[in-house]
């Protein structure tokens, strides 16, 4: 049963990555490593580690992909063009991943470790659970922990900061200078100098101060 | 299922996302292939991790996965930013990183 899901899930894997590659419109691409990405998690659950299983759906699958679908959405998903001013890497590129590849399966598989072709060592059934990774988590890895975090805010601020629109830097954009500043915006839109009373407007009552 | 046969999908899956890289000309296709590569990473490390019963392989996995989502953000940003600009979303056409 464990055999027959294995090559099901690695199949599924690995035509999902060359779909990822092969497929001319992105959003297909991302489409496909969706399906790349659910396949990878049932071998997560072959090799036990559930949480990371759960992860892998919820977090990647999930929110990741999303994001995704939503930029190339936003971008308009334009087919790659099939000319390339890089002749030269079309040619190169197959020999070099043919390379690649011989080279890590002779890294990985002729090493000669016994572990390697063995089930693993034996394992509780706890292995791999959320339970354990949460203790890992907090006690041996704490530090690790907290700094993958703080990276999270720093990558959300600079991602922010990146794709905010920029007033007055584009063509034919109105130039945003003091003189735009100082032009009163119209009475009444709920600006903060009225909010403060600063700027009294006709007709408002004050009757919530 | 021998844990050599984890890390062979892992190597094949590895060398596709570089391929990937290699050709192809869409940042936001480079992104999804980058994907690819860090998720044979990430398979490779849960087989280890499995080979010795040992879960701290299963943690850096996670890690991993948190520093992915990080470079997804920042360079999905990027590419708003250039599409923002007019900028033509084309590696071969943005190879200088003047504004």
């Amino acid at each position: 049963m464990s055999i027959l899901l294995f090559f099901l899930a690695s199949i599924g894997a690995i035509v999902g990555a060359v779909g990822v590659v092969a497929l001319r419109n992105p959003f297909y691409g991302v489409l496909s490593l969706v399906a790349h990405l659910i396949c990878l998690a049932v071998l997560f659950l072959l090799l036990q580690a559930e949480f990371l299983a759960a992860a892998q759906v919820i977090i990647y699958a999930g929110a990741v992909m999303v994001l995704y679908v939503f930029v190339v959405a936003y971008i308009g998903g334009q087919d790659e063009s099939l000319g390339t001013s890089h002749g030269v890497l079309r040619v190169l590129t197959p020999i070099f991943v043919g390379v690649l590849i011989v080279e890590l399966l002779i890294a990985l598989l002729g090493s000669g470790l016994s572990a390697v072709t063995s089930k693993g060592a034996k394992v509780s059934t706890l292995f791999g659970s959320a339970n354990q990774i949460g203790d890992l988590m907090l006690t041996k890895f704490l530090l690790p922990f907290e700094v993958a975090s703080l990276l999270l805010l720093v990558a959300a601020i600079g991602a922010v900061g990146l794709a905010r629109r920029r007033v007055g830097y584009g063509p034919g954009d109105v130039p945003f200078d003091a003189a735009t500043i100082a032009a009163a915006p119209p009475a009444g839109t709920g600006t903060m100098a009225e909010a403060s009373g600063d700027r009294p407007v006709a007709g408002f009552r004050g009757e919530d101060r | 299922m021998g844990i050599a046969w984890y890390l062979a999908v892992s190597a094949l899956i590895f060398a596709i996302g570089i391929g990937g890289v290699l050709t192809k000309r869409n940042p936001i296709v480079i992104l999804l292939c980058l994907e690819l590569t860090l998720n044979a990473g990430n398979l490779a490390l849960v087989a280890f991790a499995r080979m010795w019963g040992n879960a701290d392989g299963q943690i850096f996995a996670l890690i991993v996965m948190v520093v992915a989502a990080c470079e997804v953000t920042v360079g999905l940003g990027l590419i708003v930013a250039l599409h923002r600009r007019g900028l033509k979303v084309d590696v071969d056409e943005l190879e200088e990183l003047r504004g």
